[in-house]
């Protein structure tokens, strides 16, 4: 079996295992006062501590969720909700187009709904947006500006957005920045005080930590109006008892992805780039996704002119290959991608991507699988077409 | 099985979230083949076509068949064929009733959809047959070439809608529930005892892109309204109806007619006439049919030679009636009922038969009513 979905989950580390399975059989909701509570507090706020440390933040701007999609809609949802509560001219959101749905299908709800205007940051053909485009999106009215939010890198085509610069833009005009880290975390250098961001979304299960967690890193002075009222919990924005073993073995796989980070992207990179090259010669028409050199060292993505991605996916999973087409699926039925189409990618091209992502599992054995399958494949897809 | 085959193949079993698709599914695994599970999506936006739990295109039905595929043990896919799908068959559909005629689009999605667009993908692919859970059977000669009969449960035969498939499209057909003299109860306790949660799932039986069973409001949103007459054999205006593509020949109820026929007999329709909107009607012995001619024959190997006898089936769950038949130029079939037959509707398809064997399929273009009965 050669795994190279790790973008959309990767194997937990063992070390996070090892710290979830000692707290499941730990009593103790970390509301409580009594000695249970105490325990299970510290161990939330220890994890918190490590985590804040491995992402450059301060422990009372990690605000805990069930994963980075709650993150996301908080953000999204909450932020909005806030400031135009304090100003009822903020409803203009700015978001890119190439977000995923947690983030997007969120800003298009605000717009359905609650009376946002959205409007799409322009994106270059690796689907970057540029500091300038938010300078002058932003420029255009400053005070009806509700929020922005840009990923830190995206999760199909692996493109790194300026992050810092674009958070020094909004910052200009003191409008929040929001980014989903969700894949940048454990592959670039994610530092949430050095970013200047607002808030960020970071996610468990994509860094080796469980499923089900992830959090908010929120900037002290926001209060985003909470998508789960209740108890009170993390600042009064997210309600819930606290998922401590979860968040303990989250915080163990965060310090390692931080740890680790720098040699991560110099193996990982290493072992990308072999996959690229393996898969250009196998197939010289093939098309690499997103920024040739600054993108996610462990992410790789094609397209491949005249096949259907699902046919790819058939055709590889029967050889033990395991990818995804980089697409969101309705039904299972695949869409055009829609960071593909913000890209100005012919939509017929769009249906024939694999998104092959890395992790730290990956070896070079996977990488020779996919050099073996993916020529025989690709003309095996071409003759079966677009349907 | 339909058929033992010496060699494991590698088998694509089309399954729509029902239970026959699912257990013709894990027959073919069971049986040795290497199987895999793949969903049509045929509609491009699958919930606005139906929202309960029958037919084809829901979500609910993706999920079904999924958990089907997962329980068998086989990889599973979804594929998009909605556009084909809407072209060959929804178009096609609407085209004919504007025609006057009554299509039959299960058929037509056999034809042009699971044994042609899938078909071609999945050999194209490496696929050596198409699975479904249809209820026919394939026979393989000694000489190598096939035949398809009916079922050997004649009340559950689908013959009649595989009827068009050639002999290539055969070749690489399999219907695992073929040959099992089995009720329906009988496969539902298989599914059952295979833990397939659709064991209890209700049968469809209507058409599956039209969500509310509501055929004449699903053309009249497609092909809008025009008021035209409804008129008796004479020609004298009985009432009027908001579009004749809403009728089939031999419909009895929906008329709308306000008074009686002088002899107080029903009356069904006799004729649609789209170009100027009328629709006739008169009484049941009108609708007698002595011959008939059919297009677009497709034969299950060599077309026939010369005229011959056979049974024909003229319309689904329909019964055998005996005639003769010859084909004419190549192109066109020319059917003679030993007996006059009633409510034969242009449109429909006429498939011939050879005892259990299906000989061929046409679509039915003209029919000759049997001359008035001297007073």
């Amino acid at each position: 079996m050669a795994y190279l979905d790790h973008a959309a989950t990767t194997p937990m580390l063992p070390e996070a295992v090892e710290a979830m399975t000692a707290q499941l059989s730990v009593t103790g909701n970390a509301s409580a006062l009594h000695a249970a509570g105490r325990r299970a507090r510290r161990t939330v706020e220890e994890a918190r501590e490590t985590l804040a440390e491995a992402l450059g933040a301060r422990p009372s701007e990690v605000v805990f969720t069930s994963g980075g999609t709650e993150a996301d809609n908080l953000a999204v949802k909450g932020l909005y909700w806030a400031r135009r509560a304090a100003d009822p001219a903020r409803t203009r959101v700015l978001a890119s187009p190439v977000e995923h749905h947690a983030v997007l299908d969120g800003v298009h709800w605000l717009g359905e709904h609650e009376g946002a205007t959205v409007e799409y940051l322009p994106v270059d053909s690796y689907g970057r947006v540029h500091p300038e485009a938010l300078r002058e999106a932003i420029g255009r009215n400053p005070d009806d500006v509700a929020f922005a939010t840009v990923m830190w890198a995206n999760n199909e085509i692996g493109t790194v957005m300026p992050v810092a610069e674009l958070a020094a833009v909004a910052k200009e005009f003191d409008v929040p920045l929001h980014a989903d880290a969700v894949q940048a975390f454990g592959q670039l250098d994610v530092d949430f005080a050095a970013s200047g961001l607002a808030a960020m979304t970071v996610s468990g299960h994509k860094i080796g930590g469980p499923y089900g967690i992830g959090a908010l890193l929120l900037g002290r002075e926001y209060s985003p109006v909470p998508v789960l009222h209740g108890g009170g919990q993390e600042r009064h924005v997210r309600s819930g008892t606290l998922d401590a073993p979860a968040i303990a073995a989250f915080a163990v796989a965060g310090r390692l992805a931080a740890e680790r980070r720098e040699d991560f992207a110099r193996d990982v990179g290493s072992l990308r780039d072999d996959l690229v090259r393996a898969v250009r010669t196998a197939v010289p028409d093939a098309i690499l996704g997103g920024d040739p050199h600054d993108r996610l060292p462990a992410n790789a993505h094609f397209a491949f002119p005249g096949c259907e991605g699902d046919s790819l996916l058939l055709l590889l999973d029967a050889q033990g290959i395991e990818c995804s087409t980089g697409s969101a699926c309705t039904a299972g039925v695949a869409q055009p991608s829609h960071v593909l189409l913000a890209t100005g990618t012919d939509p017929d091209l769009a249906r024939g991507t694999l998104r092959f992502s890395l992790g730290h599992t990956s070896t070079k054995a996977d990488v020779e699988a996919v050099a073996q399958a993916i020529g025989p494949a690709v003309e095996r897809a071409r003759t079966a077409g677009l349907s | 099985m339909t058929e033992t085959s010496p060699r494991p193949l590698r088998v694509l079993a089309a399954m729509s979230g029902g239970v026959d698709s699912a257990v013709a599914a894990a027959r073919a695994a069971e049986a040795g083949h290497d199987v895999t599970g793949v969903h049509l999506a045929l509609s491009a936006n699958p919930q606005s076509f139906r929202t309960g739990a029958r037919g084809c295109c829901t979500i609910e039905d993706s999920r079904d068949a999924r958990r089907a595929a997962d329980v068998i043990g086989i990889p599973f896919y979804v594929w998009d064929l909605a556009e084909r799908f809407r072209e060959d068959v929804v178009e096609d559909f609407i085209a004919e009733y504007e025609a006057g005629r009554t299509p039959n689009p299960c058929l037509r999605c056999n034809e042009k959809i699971k044994f042609a667009a899938l078909l071609d993908k999945a050999l194209a692919l490496g696929f050596d047959a198409v699975c479904t859970g249809h209820y026919a059977t394939v026979v393989l000669k000694d000489d190598g070439s096939r035949e398809l009969h009916r079922a050997s449960d004649m009340a559950k035969d689908q013959s009649y809608v595989l009827g068009v498939l050639d002999e290539r499209q055969l070749a690489h057909a399999m219907f695992p529930l073929g040959d099992t003299l089995t009720t329906k109860d009988e496969i539902r306790a298989e599914a059952e005892r295979r833990g397939l949660a659709v064991a209890k799932k209700p049968d469809s039986h209507d058409i599956c892109f039209i969500a509310d069973g509501d055929t004449q409001g699903f053309l009249a949103d497609r092909l809008g309204t025009a008021e035209g007459d409804i008129v008796d054999e004479s020609g004298t205006k009985l009432g009027s109806h908001d579009g004749a593509f809403g009728f089939t020949i031999g419909q009895r109820k929906g008329l709308r007619i306000g008074h009686p026929a002088p002899d107080g007999k029903p009356r069904y329709v006799l004729d649609i006439s789209p170009v100027n909107n009328t629709v006739t009607v008169g009484p049941v012995e009108a609708l007698d049919v002595t011959a008939l001619t059919a297009v677009k024959p497709r034969w299950c190997g060599a077309a026939p030679e010369g005229p011959g006898t056979y049974t024909a089936q003229l319309r689904a769950h329909g019964g055998e009636t005996e005639v003769t038949a010859e084909l004419v130029d190549g192109s066109e079939l020319r059917v003679t009922f030993t007996e006059p037959v009633r409510g034969v509707a242009p449109g429909q398809a006429v498939v011939l038969y050879d005892g259990t064997r299906v000989v061929g399929s046409a679509t039915i273009a003209t029919t000759t009513r049997r001359a008035p009965a001297v007073a």
